[in-house]
């Protein structure tokens, strides 16, 4: 074959790069209650994706103008650290880190009940240490996380998860490799119970009819990422109780 | 509270009145308000138009420089979109660097652009590795009355559309411009459409009072041959799956028809762009 020095990140019985299905997710863990001096905060491990959260709050705004009279105010901060990707990053803020705090928080605010905390904010710290695609969707997913931990009340869990084209096929859940080299990539953020859709992106190019079944996956992809997420709050409290009654 | 007992009202009857299929302003749930292109404002730039989408006025520019290409792609032109919103645009602009709205509008509207392939980068290399064509894209929104996103797309398109760019002949390592314009090597004419999400109904081309009540936002770019090639949700808000289908579905009907708009008013020959 005249493309076999070109890698293929799809076999020809549909096993992806890594050995996963087109429609498989990556192996995920996420941990809540990681950290000491934050309110709430969530570890997530998505494949070679790492991500640490953490989130302050409800607490008084800083500076005080900015505090909302009749809802807390939630702002993100996603920041990459320098070495979690291949060339050195600047750790100043990039166009690309500062649209991506703004739609990860759109995305997770429609989860927090904040008419309940008027005039406080809530921040969400995101810290990127190793990025191996899908950084958005691991950070919403653990975000949510790390507000449960907060004791924040919240309509649902937001879960995430992004599907690509590659080499003409739609596959779940894009790793580092694939989205460089893909045709697209579609990340959505979705809370279940309120079939909400709360954050919804794409860059490259599909027909409406892959659009439409792209949308069905994610869909399928998000409910995944939900089950784990429950699964971890789960053994987090359990873990809590028990201690309770050692103690 | 006081700020947020108007909107509460407004939104009331904005969804009221949707319920008959009407708008505030007299159009019905799909209707884009006037589109006014106008192109060659700025001589001194490459391309430019200025574009009013109703109120909504943005001015782009496109401007040419000889630079280094990207470690990653060494033998293509770079391109660069920025958005400045102009503080008389609004009283809610401040002065300063872009803010987050200012950069998500630049990267919303870059992404319309580059994932479309509208401009061929292949094509202004000019010593490989070494120079190639830095383009750029820079859109300034002079007054804001709403959608400024759909309104700064066309206005970067149009811009682009009816540029010429610099006739360069490199001699060794040296680039020169020969004083003459060649056609810039475009192929495509994504256009955006947005809508917003108020209550359950979907509003195309939101106005400012609708922008202030919305639940979110839904942009989604096509290309000339019906692939999408952007999507962006916006604010704070949710839009269910089924109302996502149904906004790509309009979304598309008014793609061409704006399309059709940018043909006409830029007298382009067909629908082939950059064959002039």
């Amino acid at each position: 074959m005249s493309d076999s020095e070109i890698e293929r990140l799809i076999s020809e019985d549909g096993i992806r790069c890594d050995g996963r299905r087109l429609d498989e997710i990556r192996p995920i863990k996420f941990q809540l209650g990681v950290l000491k001096n934050t309110d709430g905060s969530a570890y997530v491990e998505w494949g070679r994706t790492k991500i640490l959260v953490g989130v302050m709050g409800p607490r008084e705004s800083h500076p005080k103008h900015l505090a909302l009279s009749d809802k807390a105010r939630v702002e993100a901060y996603y920041r990459m650290a320098s070495f979690s990707v291949e060339e050195w990053k600047s750790p100043a803020p990039s166009r690309r880190e500062v649209e991506l705090s703004k739609v990860i928080r759109e995305a997770l605010e429609p989860a927090i009940f904040v008419e309940f905390f008027p005039r406080t904010s809530i921040d969400i710290f995101i810290e990127v240490l190793q990025a191996d695609g899908s950084t958005r969707c691991a950070s919403i997913s653990a975000a949510s996380l790390a507000l449960v931990d907060a004791g924040i009340p919240m309509r649902d869990l937001v879960a995430s998860i992004a599907v690509g084209k590659v080499e003409g096929k739609l596959v779940l859940d894009v790793q580092d490799k694939e989205d460089k080299a893909g045709e697209s990539d579609m990340p959505m953020a979705y809370m279940p119970s309120k079939n909400a859709v709360t954050l919804l992106q794409m860059d490259g190019q599909i027909t409406h009819d892959e659009f439409m079944q792209s949308m069905e996956l994610l869909k399928k992809g998000c409910m995944e990422v939900y089950k784990k997420q429950k699964e971890a709050i789960e053994s987090h409290f359990k873990g809590a109780v028990s201690n309770q009654e050692e103690a | 509270m006081s700020q947020r007992i108007v909107p509460a009202v407004k939104r009331r009857q904005i969804i009221e009145l949707s319920e008959s299929g009407r708008r505030m302003d007299g159009r019905t749930l799909t209707d884009y308000r006037e589109i006014t292109i106008q192109t060659g404002l700025v001589e001194k730039a490459e391309g430019s138009a200025l574009v009013s989408i109703g109120g909504t006025k943005v001015v782009a520019g496109i401007k040419f420089e000889v630079g280094d290409p990207f470690p990653d792609i060494p033998n293509e032109g770079v391109m660069q979109v920025g958005a400045e919103f102009v503080p008389f645009a609004s009283p809610e602009f401040e002065p300063g660097k872009p803010d987050e709205v200012a950069v998500e509008l630049a990267r919303v509207v870059d992404r319309g652009l580059r994932e479309s392939k509208v401009l061929d980068t292949t094509k202004l290399c000019l010593i490989p590795g070494k120079k190639v064509w830095i383009v750029h894209v820079d859109v300034y929104i002079l007054d804001h009355c709403g959608n400024l996103i759909d309104t700064a797309a066309l206005a970067a398109l149009s811009a682009m559309l009816s540029a010429s760019m610099p006739e360069a002949c490199v001699e060794g390592d040296t680039v020169k411009l020969t004083g003459k314009r060649v056609p810039m090597p475009l192929t495509d004419i994504p256009i955006n459409v947005t809508l917003a999400k108020i209550g359950n109904k979907l509003f195309v081309d939101p106005s400012l009072e609708e922008e202030e009540v919305l639940d979110c936002r839904f942009s989604v770019a096509f290309k000339e041959n019906g692939m999408l090639c952007a999507i962006q949700k916006g604010e704070s808000g949710y839009i269910t799956p089924e109302e996502v289908l149904r906004a790509v579905e309009i979304a598309k009907d008014k793609s061409q028809e704006i399309r059709k708009k940018v043909v006409e008013s830029l007298k382009l020959k067909s629908d082939k762009v950059g064959e002039s």
